[in-house]
């Protein structure tokens, strides 16, 4: 009140760059560990057949690029007035229908792929059970990411935060944690 | 420029959002082949914890290269950095802060890790765990803040939007070496005790 034109905050000094970064960061990467404790229990698995080693970064990065691309899209949808919470909506339709037919492609050509690493390092899984598992683990991640970002936009649009802030960052993280969680739920079951 | 950005299909999303996807895709098996490497199987069946801190390891880069990449593209719009290779404040306080965060985040996923493991009760040795990661960590800032640099500047004076082009560089580097420098920082460390 006494400082009418306040001075600006200075959005370049390092302490107050480390200062709004390390909470984020170290909850950031106390959420990561529940990934990191379900590899840690797989980690026989993941040594004696390299394949599925193959897959773990990929699963790790596509969920979260998938489920970005959504959450951007339907925030921006949401604003023009395009977008409605509704099962026949065209936006939402188009969205869903994009993400399955990324998720088959990108795990598909994954599957294959990490079959012929893992041959090339030693392992012996066949190309049938490789492609089931990266298959059925991105189908599952793909109705996740629809769900979860269609669940995200919609709670913080009701709750009136922007969610191009707060739905991002969040989805994004939990679908990356989610990918290892199914990855490996889909491998107990196959293997 | 789609004149009608709330009516694409599901095909106009598919075509869009592919080639974005496949570079991540392709970075991820890069990612993978380093990591399913005999040598980093060997490494992994050795050192306790891991696998324990390999998503938060590889997350975090993200978070704080992204963000210093993100941080420089406004900078350069706004007028208030420029793109030279010469120090500067802004610069060089960006630059130092992500070098900090990217650090101290470091030695915490180890601190963190062991602490798992502990709690666990599967051992393991926080000077490895610690020596990794600043190892990693340190070699991954060298890494991520020069690229992230260049390719911002030169990008930015031949006409790129920096913000393009930061995601992409962001998760292929980030993943592919930050798979790499945990090898070479679990060498280092084995080296070294």
């Amino acid at each position: 009140m006494t400082d009418p034109e306040p001075t600006a905050v200075d959005e370049w000094s390092i302490r107050r760059i480390v200062r709004t970064m390390i909470p984020l960061l170290a909850a950031l990467s106390v959420l990561q560990l529940v990934s990191g404790t379900v590899l840690e229990t797989y980690e026989e698995v993941l040594l004696r057949y390299p394949a599925l080693l193959v897959l773990v970064p990929v699963q790790i990065g596509t969920a979260g690029n998938l489920a970005s691309i959504t959450c951007s899209r339907l925030t921006t949808q949401l604003y023009l007035g395009t977008y409605e919470f509704s099962p026949s909506n065209p936006a939402l339709r188009a969205n869903a229908g994009a993400v399955f037919a990324l998720a088959a492609t990108v795990f598909g050509a994954v599957g294959v792929a990490a079959w012929a690493i893992g041959l090339a390092l030693g392992g012996s899984l066949a190309l049938g059970r490789v492609l089931l598992i990266s298959l059925v683990s991105g189908l599952c991640l793909a109705v996740l990411v629809v769900v979860a970002s269609v669940a995200a936009v919609e709670a913080s649009y009701r709750i009136g935060l922007n969610p191009d802030d707060t739905t991002i960052p969040v989805v994004t993280n939990l679908c990356d944690i989610a990918g290892v969680l199914i990855l490996f739920a889909v491998v107990s079951v196959v293997l | 420029m789609n004149p009608m950005p709330g009516h694409d299909s599901a095909r106009d999303i598919y075509r869009q959002a592919l080639p974005v996807i496949a570079v991540s895709l392709i970075a991820g098996l890069f990612a993978g082949t380093i990591l399913a490497s005999e040598t980093m199987r060997a490494n992994i069946a050795e050192v306790p914890g891991l696998l324990l801190l390999l998503p938060a390891f590889l997350a975090t880069r993200g978070g704080v290269y992204g963000s210093l990449g993100a941080r420089l593209s406004t900078g350069l719009h706004q007028g208030v950095i420029e793109p030279r290779f010469r120090p500067s404040r802004r610069l060089t306080n960006a630059v130092v802060a992500s070098f900090i965060n990217g650090m101290t985040v470091s030695v915490f996923i180890a601190v963190v890790t062991y602490a798992t493991l502990v709690a666990f009760g599967d051992g393991g040795s926080l000077f490895q765990l610690v020596g990794v990661m600043v190892v990693a960590g340190f070699l991954s800032a060298v890494l991520m803040i020069s690229v992230l640099i260049s390719v911002i500047f030169v990008g930015y004076r031949r006409g790129l939007d920096p913000d393009n082009v930061i995601g992409p560089v962001v998760t292929t580097l980030g993943d592919v070496f930050g798979v790499f420098f945990l090898l070479v920082g679990v060498a280092v460390v084995g080296a070294v005790s």
